[in-house]
């Protein structure tokens, strides 16, 4: 039996799917996983996503400690509430998470990592605390549930069922949080659609999920939220880079704060050298016209140039077809070959995302 | 739970088979296959007139989790497939039995048919699979 987050005897009585992800027992589909897909695409899909762990991080040197731990540069995040996803790195310049920081007050940042890492992170992060100097400042928040309510429509049928909550949050932009009595709401996601995370007591998710499922707001669970990302064309941690890659070889260039200069940041000095050697490799979204469905480890052929790798595939519901994230030779253009099925399939190459705000955002 | 009619017969593989009037078989998989791979989106059939052995794989089912080989539970000659999965795979998640066919073959050998699973031993064969 895997670790369960509050809600999972809900998802039982709704009669979810459960499998195991990262030592959670947790929702792969209420029903059709496509259904769920495009209810958050039209309309409002609901996520438990309690798997993943909040860390506060408090003290007067929060900021300080931020701003040594991860590659994006905190000192982005002046307004209160506001929120900067970045890549937390090894010294070797390798990715060992991918998270969200947010600033809360000038003492207080709450940083939310993923499921399956968040053990080894709380470790990494304790050790750079130690090896910086840095008094008590990391605190797991475990106590808490993580609800993501996520579609165009999300917002208001949040605000139909606490209506208390919307004054806080109704001018909430994209990217920031407020908190609202016990409530910690975001205005992030993991869909490329509008939405809150909404993070509470774990005792008080039960009955927000069901009050939110009364107002038409769709159960969804792990197979859509992982074809609702990869559309959107973001990362899953383990999937499309780990601690062997670098932000530089998986599409997350754009998280790396290289000014100023003299922020001495873990695995800083790894990515200058990598950059400065060039980088080998890089990440390219991949849409494949034949009926036949791209998958992680598949292998990729670039003619002429040399062999790359599927990193993430699905069938991808709102294009029909299936795309995918691969990791490919820096000279790629714009054609490879995938081998599936002992058969060597066309796809073109794509700058993700795929679908934008339920529109389809590339050229097919 | 899913559904295990009792006037089919099944492979251990998860295919299921339906002896006709007319002596052809009738091919698809069963509705234990469509819960465990979830959405089907693809569906790739044998064409007419081919000629497949018995344990020969000749369909592939792909959903958006995983691609699965279909195996044709007796040898014979293919006489039709489902021309509707093209555009309607998803028939095989909400009529496994019905709709959601995929093939039909003459087989050279009834017997093979008569040695397939009966309904019960392939709900025991699903039990054990399952603890």
């Amino acid at each position: 039996m895997g670790k369960r987050t509050p809600l999972y005897d809900t998802h039982v009585a709704s009669g979810a799917k459960i499998v195991d992800f990262g030592g959670w027992d947790m929702p792969l589909a209420y029903g059709s996983q496509i259904e769920e897909h495009h209810a958050v695409r039209r309309d409002a899909g609901m996520f438990d996503v309690s798997h993943m762990c909040p860390v506060d991080v408090t003290g007067a040197d929060a900021r300080a400690f931020l701003r040594r731990l991860v590659a994006n540069n905190v000192d982005k995040l002046t307004q209160p509430g506001k929120a900067l996803y970045a890549c937390m790195l090894n010294h070797a310049g390798g990715v060992i998470d991918d998270l969200i920081i947010y600033f809360l007050r000038e003492d207080r940042f709450r940083v939310v990592v993923n499921a399956s890492t968040a053990e080894k992170d709380l470790a990494w992060m304790e050790k750079v605390r130690l090896d910086s100097g840095f008094g008590e400042m990391i605190m797991p928040r475990r106590d808490l549930a993580m609800i993501a309510v996520q579609g165009p429509n999300a917002r208001s049928k949040f605000w139909q069922v606490r209506p208390a909550a919307r004054a806080a949050t109704e001018d909430l932009g994209a990217f920031f949080a407020a908190e609202v009595g016990e409530l910690f709401v975001g205005r992030t996601g993991y869909t490329g659609e509008d939405g809150f995370e909404v993070m509470l007591p774990a005792a008080d998710a039960p009955k927000l999920w069901a009050e939110l499922k009364a107002a038409g707001v769709v159960e969804a669970g792990l197979g859509a939220r992982d074809t609702l990302r990869l559309e959107a064309g973001m990362n899953l941690y383990g999937n499309d880079m780990d601690e062997t890659v670098s932000p530089l070889e998986s599409g997350l260039a754009w998280t790396i704060a290289w000014e100023p200069q003299d922020r001495d940041f873990i695995g800083r000095a790894a990515l200058v050298e990598q950059k400065a050697r060039g980088v080998p490799r890089k990440q390219v979204g991949l849409v494949l016209s034949d009926r036949a469905v791209l998958r992680s480890h598949q292998k990729v052929i670039v003619p002429a140039v040399g062999e790359g790798e599927v990193t993430s595939g699905t069938f991808s519901p709102t294009l029909e077809r299936s795309i995918g994230l691969a990791r490919v030779p820096s000279q790629t253009t714009d054609r490879c070959e995938v081998e599936i099925r002992g058969r060597l399939l066309a796809a073109t190459v794509v700058r993700p995302p795929f679908v934008r705000h339920g529109r389809i955002a590339i050229a097919l | 739970m899913s559904s295990v009619p009792a006037d089919l017969r099944f492979m251990k593989s998860h295919e299921w088979a339906r002896l006709e009037d007319d002596g052809t078989i009738t091919i698809g998989i069963s509705d234990h296959a469509q819960q465990a791979l979830g959405d089907l989106v693809f569906a790739e059939v044998p064409e007419q007139g081919r000629r497949v052995a018995a344990g020969e794989a000749c369909a592939v089912v792909e959903s958006v989790k995983a691609a699965s080989d279909v195996y044709s539970p007796v040898g014979g000659e293919i006489v039709a497939s489902n021309a509707d999965l093209g555009g309607q795979p998803e028939l095989i998640n909400q009529d496994p039995y019905g709709a959601g066919w995929l093939m039909r073959i003459r087989p050279d050998d009834k017997s093979q048919f008569a040695a397939l699973l009966d309904a019960a031993a392939y709900e025991a064969a699903l039990a054990a699979e399952t603890h």
